[in-house]
């Protein structure tokens, strides 16, 4: 029974979850939501779009496999706080640098384990998602309820800013395939020497599996900040361009929404995540949060055409409304077949799709990658 | 694609007996398919010779055959029903490599037959491994480099190619039979031996060895869209080298990171449809090095295994159900998971909790065995338990294994050397987790474990902890600060009172003074993310509680299910455990199920209105009864398992329905039962009790030798024992007994050659029905389970079955028994003695209940609740046949353990054979537990001299029927002297050629083996040894030689018949 240092969890319903401190000691809030994924906490730990969300995880072993350097998906964490049901601080794995907690703990990112995690879901999945603030510090009650309401909502928010990258750059490094023993996934597009097509990603928080994915496909790689104008995008004579996930709500980023209506038609577009998002709205779809959104590894989403059913990785709190009437420049390509939501989207008269999944998956099933080759194939015939 | 219409009848292959590597996952796989199909529409034929299992219930097949397993007889029943297809995939191997066959032989052509779930080609390319490696390869992945061996010379020609350790693995055998890992050439050269004998095509996969990396297996459907899912992921505690049912296993896979574990599902996925396994579910086993993350293929399952079970009840995604409906043509979106209504089928669970699954063994039934855990199965059960953490969940499914460990419980006492730890630690065997724990308590470290076990540090540190935490409790002066951290890391009320010196009460009611209360979780495949509406629940340590919400108000009553599968407690129990529930919902009840075992009915979600999977021990079944607060609990139909909760549950004010505990008690205590039977004017053999060597050996002299000799405390699993005079009972005394005035012996007086009968009863207190009279066939002193029986007797004659009929109705009323009563009778000189009488649910019942159509647990179930027998108008039932049961023993996995059987139970399942006569029944319970009988041949004798006149009558009848008699020396003199054509054979002893070389060539058809003396045994070993081997049929007792003859007779009379169930019940009924 050695020493724990003790944190709370309040939640704006004012309900409180007292555990234990791992990785940094302090104070963190934002919106609370739970992710059911059975592995791939690194990668979600690191992944942009959950800026300004603590993560729940209700895989209730947390801290396994510790971390290495090879599964992040961007140079830091962006996830505001972690919770978890146990965190164990003896990692096994023969790729592991550190223990979650260290790397937590470097990083500043705050976690709580021990907490009934599973009660928490039942609550935001009945309640939506809440609000909540996770302590070491001030462990006061009803302070920390009174601080998780004051955090603001995510909704109208621009979160992309603060996640986007400041200069352009190129990406170069292709998906990750373990030792040499381990197969490669078959790859009839990346020859070595010959250079693909050139794709523009307007980074708005990309996670860098996608970018794995594109160069495996045999595209050139260029990512631009959010705020670059259309103009400046098409100077770069990109054969296609890729809008990015990234967090929060996207009607409230104006300047992708209207960046993205002055590249349609223009050059041939995938948006993933919250650039299918941008790119509904830039078409004048419209755009609505969930009560508590898809975060997992296990989302079932069917193929409308083929009635194929694929298992996706999701990581979204806001929806595109599906189109009424035939008047939407989008045709739906597929949906969800746990709540019907719209998870595909092509333009009808551009080269233009969206998946509101990742094919990137990372973590989480591989069952969508083809996308990437589809874009590519998309660019091709264009 | 919605479901076919083209097809109306569906055929269903069972499993057959239980045996070790197939046990009652597959009634459960059947059962739930049966259900499936009918709730479609379709019409279901069902065959399975396995009486005890819940599919063959009249009721959940139109047609239901209990008939042999073999391409003959399901042909009569191909031929008789024209079933449109045939789904193989759901009883196990047995079932499919009989679809195999019966494609082979142009049968399924012939008759129209479409084979579903899984085509002839993909059963063979995951089967046959030469195919399968082809297919593995063609998909780009890699299998340990292998090659089939026919021959030791073929073995030792590839073995310098991949050098030792290497694994041995005979083809088409189940649960690895015949499989081995060689670490040096002579080992290698009997290991193939062994093999290749095993196998039914004589043929041995020789692999480099992966010793030491880790195991996973995944769970993995398909429908006809090419749609894929995982069910579940599985990742093995113990690594590489022991087979995965002997392994314990964790689910979900707790040491891969995200990248790994979609490599091996990308795999998984690529294999599956390379296979073409059309429909269903599969089963793939990969192996990881855990030094660079490089995979292998191990093997693939193209059906429903005991692995799918266990990911069934893990997750709660009902596997064998689904498996069913895309077998006729649904797709995974189509079908709605019950869980949570709202979403379909096609997703992958998630679980915000882990599974441990813990093997069961045996070995104190065999101590002859090796018990070194390898690539052959050896365990005969598992419990599953779920916590929210690994810890949690391993300490549950250790106390639910009931192996009087209540934890981490330290089994290397005393002055060990760390030299002794290591062995215990470097050979896999069934204590090794406990050695485990001892090792950290001894100052071994992490590191050193994992050198010497190659367990995933992870798990091992997961021990550590919980060893530590032990440690700081023990350290801990006063008070009880640490009580609500250790309920939360699993720790049971009985071993926190063992490690501070108090009692389990004790710690009890400082957890209510603390106010540590149980929670109770739901299972709902989606980690919370839906609502679920199915309760089914396990406990942890929580904030919120899951166990009331959506609860009706109805009257509940709460079931004791029977725990893991062991010898002497199997599928019988769980099946009455099921009627129990059916019954009860009939009535209106809102039933509550509690049981560990993953394998059966009973855990399926939705046979009761509430499951809760959970540990039977008081403190766990305590905290289920004060938070459901039902009518009562029953404690009678899960066997011994609940029922030795009786007395304390009563004690902690629980209502226990059925028979009073007193009337239990006054069947149990020897001196009040001896009373019971004075009061009725009954008999029992002549016994005594003895608590000294001298006190016995006066006991002994007393009742007169032979002597039945029942420790009440055993030593080394050894228990009962026929003794013969008093030298032997000084020997086994000393050997297998400690005796002490707090460990009695109990010394019956042994009646030979009795005839031992069986009688199941059903009573409300006043009124009693008597199910069914069972005579064994094999005489009084083997126990009741390993011996085959006959219902209705075959030999007793009216007034002895009327006067059995009696004495049943008397010790029913006396005892006021509610539901049900068994009682074993010993018929000596033609006088009844009572051996035993248990108010309860008995092995014998679903028999009983399968050969005359009365659901006697269902009843009784009704009768507890306070129904009278008369509303069930029971009268009037009439045999127009017979039914035999016959049991199933393991012996063939266990080398070098003797198959003479005696008064201890060996057997882990049982086959009912059911036609017209007693010789056709009988015949057909041979054929169906494996051992068909000759029709011609040369019968070869050795048998001792008080049955040496009773055997030249069965000689003489063998010759009529055109067999040639050959016998030993003494044997053969006196058949000659009685005017009997016998050819002599040599005794082992006697030199070669011997009787042993002659069953190994294949000249004997059939052998009779009985023996009075241990030196008679031991010299008679090997011919029982090379018969079972050599898969020739034998009898080790007079009436079980006498019951072949006549099987063999009305063989040779006419071909055997099928008939279903519902037509031989409907005829008892008119």
């Amino acid at each position: 029974m050695t020493k724990k240092i003790k944190a709370i969890l309040a939640l704006e319903d004012g309900s409180l979850w007292e555990g234990e401190s791992f990785g940094a000691e302090g104070e963190t809030s934002g919106e609370v939501v739970f992710n059911t994924s059975l592995s791939g906490y690194q990668e979600i730990l690191t992944d942009p779009s959950y800026k300004g969300q603590i993560v729940l995880m209700t895989c209730s072993e947390i801290g396994n496999v510790g971390v290495n350097l090879d599964d992040t998906e961007s140079h830091r964490p962006f996830t505001e706080g972690f919770v978890v049901r146990e965190y164990l601080d003896r990692p096994s794995n023969w790729r592991s640098l550190y223990s979650l907690g260290e790397y937590m703990k470097q990083a500043g990112v705050v976690g709580i384990q021990g907490v009934d995690t599973r009660a928490i879901t039942r609550r935001l999945r009945i309640e939506g998602a809440m609000r909540g603030i996770i302590s070491t510090q001030d462990l006061d009650p009803q302070s920390l309820v009174k601080k998780a309401r004051e955090v603001p909502s995510l909704v109208g928010i621009d979160l992309v800013k603060e996640v986007t990258c400041s200069e352009p750059y190129e990406w170069v490094e292709g998906l990750w395939s373990g030792t040499r023993y381990l197969f490669s996934p078959e790859n009839k597009y990346r020859v070595p020497g010959k250079k693909g097509p050139k794709v523009v990603v307007c980074d708005f928080g990309v996670k860098r599996n996608i970018l794995r994915g594109l160069v495996h496909a045999g595209f050139s790689v260029t990512v631009v900040p959010a705020l670059t104008p259309a103009r400046q995008i098409l100077d770069y004579t990109p054969d296609g361009i890729l809008l990015s996930n990234g967090p929060g709500d996207p009607a409230a980023v104006t300047y992708a929404v209207s960046t993205t209506q002055d590249l349609v038609g223009k050059v041939p577009i995938l948006g993933i995540c919250l650039g299918h998002q941008i790119l509904g709205l830039a078409c004048g779809l419209k755009t609505y949060k969930l009560k508590f959104g898809h975060h997992g590894g296990n989302h079932p989403v069917k193929d409308l055409k083929t009635g194929k059913v694929s298992i996706t990785a999701q990581n979204h709190g806001f929806a595109v409304e599906i189109p009424s009437g035939g008047g939407s420049e989008f045709e739906v390509t597929e949906m969800n077949c746990n709540d019907q939501t719209v998870e595909g989207l092509k333009h009808r008269r551009y080269p233009i799709i969206a998946a509101q999944y990742h094919p990137e998956a990372s973590p989480g099933p591989h069952d969508a990658a083809p996308l990437f080759q589809k874009f590519r194939e998309m660019i091709e015939n264009a | 694609m919605p479901k076919r219409t083209d097809i109306k009848k569906v055929l269903i292959i069972g499993s057959g007996p239980i045996v070790i590597g197939q046990a009652c996952e597959f009634d459960y796989s059947g059962t739930q398919a049966c259900k499936a199909l009918r709730e479609e529409g379709y019409s279901v034929v069902l065959i399975n010779s396995n009486p005890a299992t819940i599919m063959t219930d009249p009721e959940f097949a139109d047609r239901t055959y209990i008939e042999p397993l073999t391409v003959e007889m399901i042909e009569k029943i191909i031929e008789k029903e024209r079933p449109d297809v045939l789904l193989p995939t759901l009883g196990g191997q047995s079932a499919l490599n009989l679809a195999i066959a019966l494609a082979h032989r142009g049968i399924l052509k012939r008759y129209g037959v479409e084979l579903i779930g899984a085509s002839v080609e993909a059963i063979e390319k995951a089967e046959d491994r030469e195919k399968f490696k082809k297919a593995i390869q063609k998909v780009g992945l890699e299998l340990p480099q292998s090659r089939c061996v026919r021959s030791v010379k073929e073995g030792l020609a590839f073995i310098d190619s991949i050098g030792f350790p290497a694994i041995l693995r005979p083809s088409f055998t189940l649960g690895g039979t015949g499989g081995s890992i060689a670490y040096n050439r002579e080992e290698f050269e009997a290991a193939i031996e062994w093999g290749i004998a095993s196998s039914p095509v004589h043929e041995v996969l020789v692999e480099k060895s992966v010793l030491g990396w880790k195991e996973f297996e995944l769970e993995v459907m398909r429908d006809r869209k090419d749609n894929v899912v995982i069910i579940c992921s599985i990742e093995n505690f113990d690594p590489m080298g022991i087979h995965t049912g002997d392994s314990i296993t964790v689910a979900p896979a707790q040491t891969l990171t995200d990248k790994e574990y979609q490599i091996l599902r990308d795999a998984a996925i690529r294999i599956i449809r390379e296979i073409g396994v059309d429909t269903g579910g599969s089963n793939i086993q990969f192996a990881v090095n855990p030094k660079d993350g490089r995979m292998v293929v191990i093997e693939m399952n193209p059906r429903v295994s005991r692995s799918s079970a266990l990911a069934s009840k893990a997750t709660g995604f009902p596997i064998a159900k689904i498996a069913a409906k895309l077998a006729v043509g649904y797709t995974l979106d189509e079908i709605p998971n019950d869980i949570t209504r709202e979403t379909p089928a096609c997703f992958e669970p998630t679980i915000d909790y882990v599974v441990t699954k813990v093997p069961r063994f045996a070995f104190d039934k065999f101590p002859q065995a090796d018990d070194t855990l390898t690539t052959q199965m050896k365990s005969v059960g598992e419990a599953m338990a779920i916590g929210r953490t690994f810890k949690e969940s391993l300490q549950k499914a250790i106390r639910s294994l009931e192996i009087d460990r209540c934890g981490l419980d330290p089994v290397l006492e005393g002055d060990i050397s760390r030299q002794e730890i290591e062995e215990k630690l470097k050979r896999p065997n069934a204590d090794r987790l406990w050695a485990i724990a001892d090792a950290y308590r001894h100052g071994f470290t992490t590191p050193e474990i994992y050198r010497l076990t190659a367990i995933d540090p992870w798990f091992l540190d997961n021990v550590c902890e919980i060893v530590e935490f032990e440690k700081a409790i023990q350290r801990e002066k006063s008070g009880y600060g640490w009580l609500k951290e250790a309920k939360r890391l699993g720790f049971s009320d009985r071993r926190l009172a063992k490690l501070t010196g108090t009692t389990e009460e004790a710690i009890r009611s400082e957890r209510k003074k603390q106010e540590i209360f149980v929670t109770f979780k739901r299972v709902d495949t989606c980690a919370a993310e839906f609502e679920a509406h199915t309760p089914y629940l396990y406990s942890t340590y929580e904030k919120e509680d899951e166990a009331l919400i959506g609860d009706q108000g109805k009257k509940k009553v709460v079931i004791l299910g029977g725990g893991p599968n062991r010898i002497g407690q199997g599928i019988e129990f769980d099946y009455c455990c099921v009627h129990g529930v059916l019954g009860l919902r009939e009535e209106g009840y809102d039933v509550i199920m509690v049981n560990c075992n993953p394998e059966t009915v009973s855990t399926d979600y939705d046979t009761s209105d509430k499951l809760y999977f959970e540990p039977l021990t008081l403190e766990d079944v305590l905290n289920i009864v004060h938070r459901e607060r039902p009518e009562g609990v029953i404690v009678q139909f899960g066997g011994q398992t609940p029922l030795r909760l009786s007395v304390p549950l009563e004690k902690a004010g629980v209502r226990l329905l059925g028979t009073s505990s007193d009337s239990i008690d006054r069947a149990e205590d020897r001196e009040r039962f001896q009373q019971l039977l004075e009061k009725l004017r009954l008999k029992q053999p002549p016994n005594g009790i003895a608590r000294s060597l001298e006190a016995a050996l006066k006991a002994a002299e007393k009742v007169g030798y032979p002597i039945l000799v029942r420790p009440s405390y055993v030593l080394g699993g050894r228990g009962m024992k026929i003794v013969h005079e008093g030298r032997s009972l000084q020997e086994f005394m000393a050997e297998a007994v400690k005796i002490s005035p707090e460990h009695p012996v109990l010394i019956d007086k042994f009646l030979e050659d009795a005839i031992e009968v069986d009688v199941d009863a059903l009573s409300d207190g006043e009124e009693v029905y008597v199910g069914g009279i069972m005579e064994h066939i094999e005489e009084a002193g083997v126990h009741s389970g390993d011996s085959a029986c006959s219902l209705p007797p075959f030999s007793l004659s009216p007034e002895i079955q009327g006067a059995i009929h009696q004495q049943t109705v008397a010790l029913a009323r006396e005892l006021e028994v509610k539901g049900l009563m068994n009682v074993q009778y010993a018929i000596y000189r033609n006088e009844i003695y009572i051996l035993e009488v248990n108010p309860r649910a008995s092995r014998t019942v679903p028999f009983v209940s399968k050969a005359t159509g009365v659901p006697l647990a269902k009843l009784a179930a009704k009768v507890m609740m306070g129904k009278k027998l008369k509303e069930f108008n029971l009268h009037g039932t009439k045999f127009s046949h017979v039914a035999v049961k016959e049991a199933v023993f393991p012996f063939i996995k266990f080398p070098n353990v003797d198959t003479i059987l005696g008064p201890e139970m060996k057997s882990t399942g049982e086959v009912m054979g059911i036609d017209a006569d007693f010789g056709s029944a009988y015949a057909k319970a041979q054929i169906a537990a494996g051992s068909s009988l000759p029709l011609q041949g040369t019968v070869v004798m050795t048998v001792k001299d008080s049955e040496k006149s009773a055997f030249a009558g069965l000689a003489r009848e063998l010759g009529e029927l055109g067999f040639k008699i050959c016998a030993t020396q003494g044997t053969a003199a006196y058949f000659s002297d009685q005017g009997i054509s016998v050819q002599r054979v040599n005794k082992v002893k006697e030199g070669r050629p011997h009787i042993v070389d002659a069953i190994k060539n294949g000249e004997i058809a059939l052998v009779f083996n009985t023996v009075s003396s241990r030196d008679e045994l031991q010299d008679s070993y090997s011919i029982r040894r090379t018969s079972l081997v050599k898969q020739v049929p034998y009898s080790t007792t007079l009436e079980g030689a006498r019951a072949m003859v006549a099987g063999i007779r009305a063989l040779k009379k006419q071909a055997l018949q099928v008939c279903p169930l519902q037509e031989y019940l409907a005829a008892t009924h008119l």
